[in-house]
């Protein structure tokens, strides 16, 4: 698999965090490295024990932290090391996504992959994948959204004001 | 190397980069990474050296711990999976808790995957400081100590099967042997002669058969299916279903007196052991060299089952004996053991999924397996190698590769296939000194004394023709052809295209998982390959292992094996399971959650979450308890909890944000 070399909507390369489960997509990961195939640098991987211990603030986190894209990779149903912990995280991962899109992150920066321990390929073309739409949708970049939010909600007050009305109402 | 001194009196961390070699140093800068960690807060001390996990690299960790007075250790190197227990061990040889260490993969997830040693190096920078910040927050742990039971399961009763049973009964531990068939001896039971040495299968084998059932630390289960795993490593609950044979095993004395004076004067169904090449009748004993020695009847021919008026001449026959009894039913039973080997095998592939082949068309056109039955002197024929219509063939073509090496169906080597072939060659033309023809596409021979064997084959005059049969049909163009079947192959080696008539076509096929693989998978929590072959722990390291602790795996269930690998690889697992069960003990990760109970609200949100039932709420003081014994540390409940009091060893909240962060401080840097 060639790497994609197409940069940004804004010019910077985009950063993906990525919670993998330790048994399945973590092993796969490791997989797609001893048979050398390629993907993009773009993603740094957190291990978990299980996709389920992925809470829905520590993609709230990455996001605030700087992140342009979260990946999820757990075992494919049926196959949850810990009997059906992946069922759970596709249930807190949907809602999850209800609530960030009202946020402004758009649904394809947030990814939940089933990949088995023997899907090192899927490995690295779901990253492929990610990496090539979240450079099309460019960087996230919350303060500037927040920004243009806040010039809507409070059109009257001057824009010295704004940040500070921002900080109070979206801060952590 | 760089050297500075933790500049907040906080933990001191000891950073060490692994070149391995230039598997590392090859793609990613390790000097810069090193003069970066330093820089790092918290560090004291970042070095790199060639290969860490090598023993002067170890020991660089346990000199720095004493002499730069280090709390943490970061290494980044190879995937956690490969070395964390090495590089643990390290940190507690240098006098530190084991889990005051994190280490950091810079080779399968980056200097392997990526081609930019700028955007490689950078990466491996962002995943170091990740490694840092998370290791502040680390704690002493320890790991939990659980017993073993000393007993151990083993799956399948082929010749894997069989073997790791008898290493492991001999070494003292008690064995249950679980089989479905009526009888153990699996795909070797069949084969007449094994390559290269042409011993006689059944003379090697079956004396390990007799020991499986006179020993006295086997308990022999055939007709048998483990139905459900529960537990964990030193402490599997497995129920086996126990179908029923209608013969009291314990009263059989494999007389067979009861065969003759079945109602059913011929046998008329297909006999499984031979392939449906002879018959049997539905009261039988699948070869004579069964173990058990004990007859089973098959349900779905007998009178009795199918019309209740059967005269049961063969319970007269069995007369005082009463070893027949048509009451039996199903039932379960339960054990309990530390261990288990899986050597569950495999399937030969259907070589009517080749449609050009004819097989399942043309009636003398044969698998490799049913070949095996006829050369075999207990076989349908007695040894004899003859036609369906009894005649003796004159040529033979024997096709290799049949579904292997094929992107259409396996595109994995089936490994035996070349090597069997060859000894069918060899048994065909000397039972039958007809002209045998081998149709390759490359001879494989990497054994022990397997290119021997080869060229004394072809020293005996069989053929060997290098191309991929594109047909065989019965279309005769010549009178030549007329009443035989045509091969129809491009010779890659003369550079032309041939026809060749033959009387009798053998199909070697590969080998395919059994068809239940995923199943069996999902019940004793593994995993599979892409083909669909039980998956090791490591290909080179841990051949015999899984993922899962305690459950090991021997032959033909792992891939493609012949005798002698299925034999050591299920002596290693059986060593695997000694060594495991005769510590006595097993250490468990401490990954474990654990409640705050002074920050629980009593919501109950984690109960019901569990799949372990480790978490109770505790009606006096209104809050969640969890039960660390039954915890396998998932993780499912920390996510949960609204309030933040579940927390998760090694796994806590502030570690993985301090990991999140630290990833990404070059992301916000940059923005």
């Amino acid at each position: 698999m060639e790497e994609q070399r197409i940069g940004t909507a804004n010019g910077q390369e985009p950063t993906i965090v990525a919670f993998f489960c330790t048994w399945c997509t973590y092993t796969a990961a490791d997989l797609a490295g001893t048979s050398r195939m390629k993907y993009p640098p773009n993603v740094r991987i957190i291990r978990v024990m299980c996709s389920g211990r992925v809470d829905p603030q520590f993609v709230v986190e990455a996001f605030a932290q700087g992140a342009d894209g979260v990946l999820i990779g757990g075992c494919h149903p049926g196959d949850c090391h810990y009997v059906e912990g992946n069922y759970k995280t596709l249930r807190r991962i949907a809602l999850l996504k209800r609530v960030l899109r009202e946020m402004g992150v758009e649904d394809e920066r947030l990814r939940l992959e089933w990949i088995s321990a023997s899907e090192g390929d899927k490995v690295a073309r779901v990253i492929n994948e990610m990496v090539g739409a979240v450079r099309r949708l460019g960087r996230l970049d919350l303060p500037a959204k927040r920004r243009g939010w806040d010039a809507e909600v409070l059109p009257h007050h001057g824009p010295t004001e704004a940040p500070a009305a921002a900080a109070a109402s979206t801060g952590r | 190397m760089r050297e500075a001194l933790s500049a907040n009196g906080g933990p001191r961390v000891g950073v060490y980069i692994c070149h391995c070699g230039k598997n590392i140093a090859g793609m990613v800068d390790v000097q810069r990474l090193t003069e970066y960690a330093a820089t790092l807060l918290g560090v004291a001390v970042a070095r790199d050296y060639k290969y860490m996990c090598s023993d002067p690299g170890q020991v660089l960790i346990q000199k720095d711990i004493a002499e730069h007075k280090l709390d943490r250790i970061v290494v980044a190197a190879c995937s956690p999976l490969l070395h964390e227990r090495t590089f643990r061990s390290a940190t507690e040889a240098g006098g530190l808790n084991p889990f005051y260490f994190q280490m950091v993969s810079i080779r399968e997830h980056d200097s392997w995957v990526h081609t930019d040693m700028e955007e490689a190096t950078r990466k491996a920078q962002d995943l170091v400081r990740a490694a840092v910040h998370r290791v502040i927050y680390h704690e002493p742990l320890e790991r939990r100590r659980v017993p073993i039971n000393p007993a151990v399961l083993v799956v399948g009763g082929g010749i894997a099967g069989i073997h790791a049973a008898l290493t492991l009964a001999n070494g003292g531990k008690h064995v249950y042997l679980v089989e479905r068939e009526p009888t153990i001896g699996g795909h070797m039971a069949k084969f007449d002669k094994t390559f290269p040495t042409l011993d006689c299968a059944a003379c090697i084998l079956t004396p390990k058969m007799t020991a499986v059932r006179a020993h006295p630390n086997i308990t022999l289960w055939t007709y048998s299916e483990v139905s459900q795993v529960e537990g964990y490593v030193g402490n599997y609950k497995v129920k086996v279903k126990r179908r029923p044979r209608y013969i009291n095993e314990e009263l059989c004395i494999g007389c067979q007196e009861c065969i003759p004076a079945c109602i059913y004067k011929e046998a008329k169904h297909p006999d499984e052991f031979n392939l449906g090449l002879s018959k049997r009748r539905p009261i039988y004993i699948p070869f004579p060299q069964a173990v058990p020695q004990v007859v089973v009847i098959d349900p779905e021919t007998c009178i009795e089952f199918k019309s209740g008026k059967c005269k049961k001449t063969c319970v007269e026959a069995c007369g005082e004996r009463n070893a027949i009894d048509f009451r039996q039913t199903e039932h379960t039973e339960e054990i309990e053991v530390g261990a288990i080997v899986l050597a569950t095998g495999f399937k030969t592939f259907d070589a009517g999924r080749v449609p050009y082949y004819g097989y399942g068309v043309y009636p003398n056109v044969y698998s490799a397996l049913e070949i095996e039955r006829l050369v075999n002197a207990s076989g349908p024929t007695g040894g004899e190698v003859v036609l369906r219509d009894g005649r003796v063939p004159e040529r033979v073509g024997i096709i290799h590769c049949v579904g292997s090496r094929d992107e259409n169906y396996n595109v994995y080597c089936s490994r035996v296939c070349c090597m069997y072939s060859i000894k069918l060659a060899h048994l065909i033309k000397e039972r039958t000194e007809a002209e045998v023809y081998n149709f390759y596409i490359d001879v494989r021979t990497p054994g022990k004394g397997f290119e021997e064997f080869y060229t004394r084959t072809l020293a005996e005059g069989v053929h060997f023709v290098r191309g991929k049969v594109g047909q065989v049909s019965d279309w005769a163009t010549t009178p030549e052809e007329q009443g035989k079947l045509v091969i129809q192959v491009e010779d890659t080696l003369a550079g032309m295209i041939r026809r060749i008539p033959v009387d009798m076509v053998v199909l070697s096929p590969g080998l395919d998982p059994q068809p239940d693989a995923q199943e069996v998978r999902r019940m004793f929590n593994i995993s599979c390959s892409n083909e669909g072959w039980f998956l090791e722990r490591h290909p080179k390291l841990a051949p015999v292992n899984t993922f899962t602790d305690g459950i090991f795996l021997a032959g033909a269930c792992q891939g493609p094996k012949d005798i002698p690998d299925s034999v050591a690889q299920a002596g290693a697992a059986a060593a695997e399971a000694l060594s495991l069960i005769d510590a006595g003990y097993f250490e468990l990760e401490p990954t474990t959650a654990y409640v705050l109970a002074e920050e629980c609200s009593g919501c109950k949100t984690c109960v019901p979450l569990c799949p372990y039932t480790a978490i109770a709420f505790d009606a006096a003081t209104a809050k969640a308890l969890i039960n660390e014994a039954l915890c396998k540390g998932c993780g499912v409940c920390v996510a949960a909890c609204p309030s933040g009091s579940i927390q998760q060893h090694l796994f806590d909240d502030r570690q993985i944000y301090a990991e999140i962060q630290g990833v990404l401080a070059g992301a916000t840097a940059a923005s």
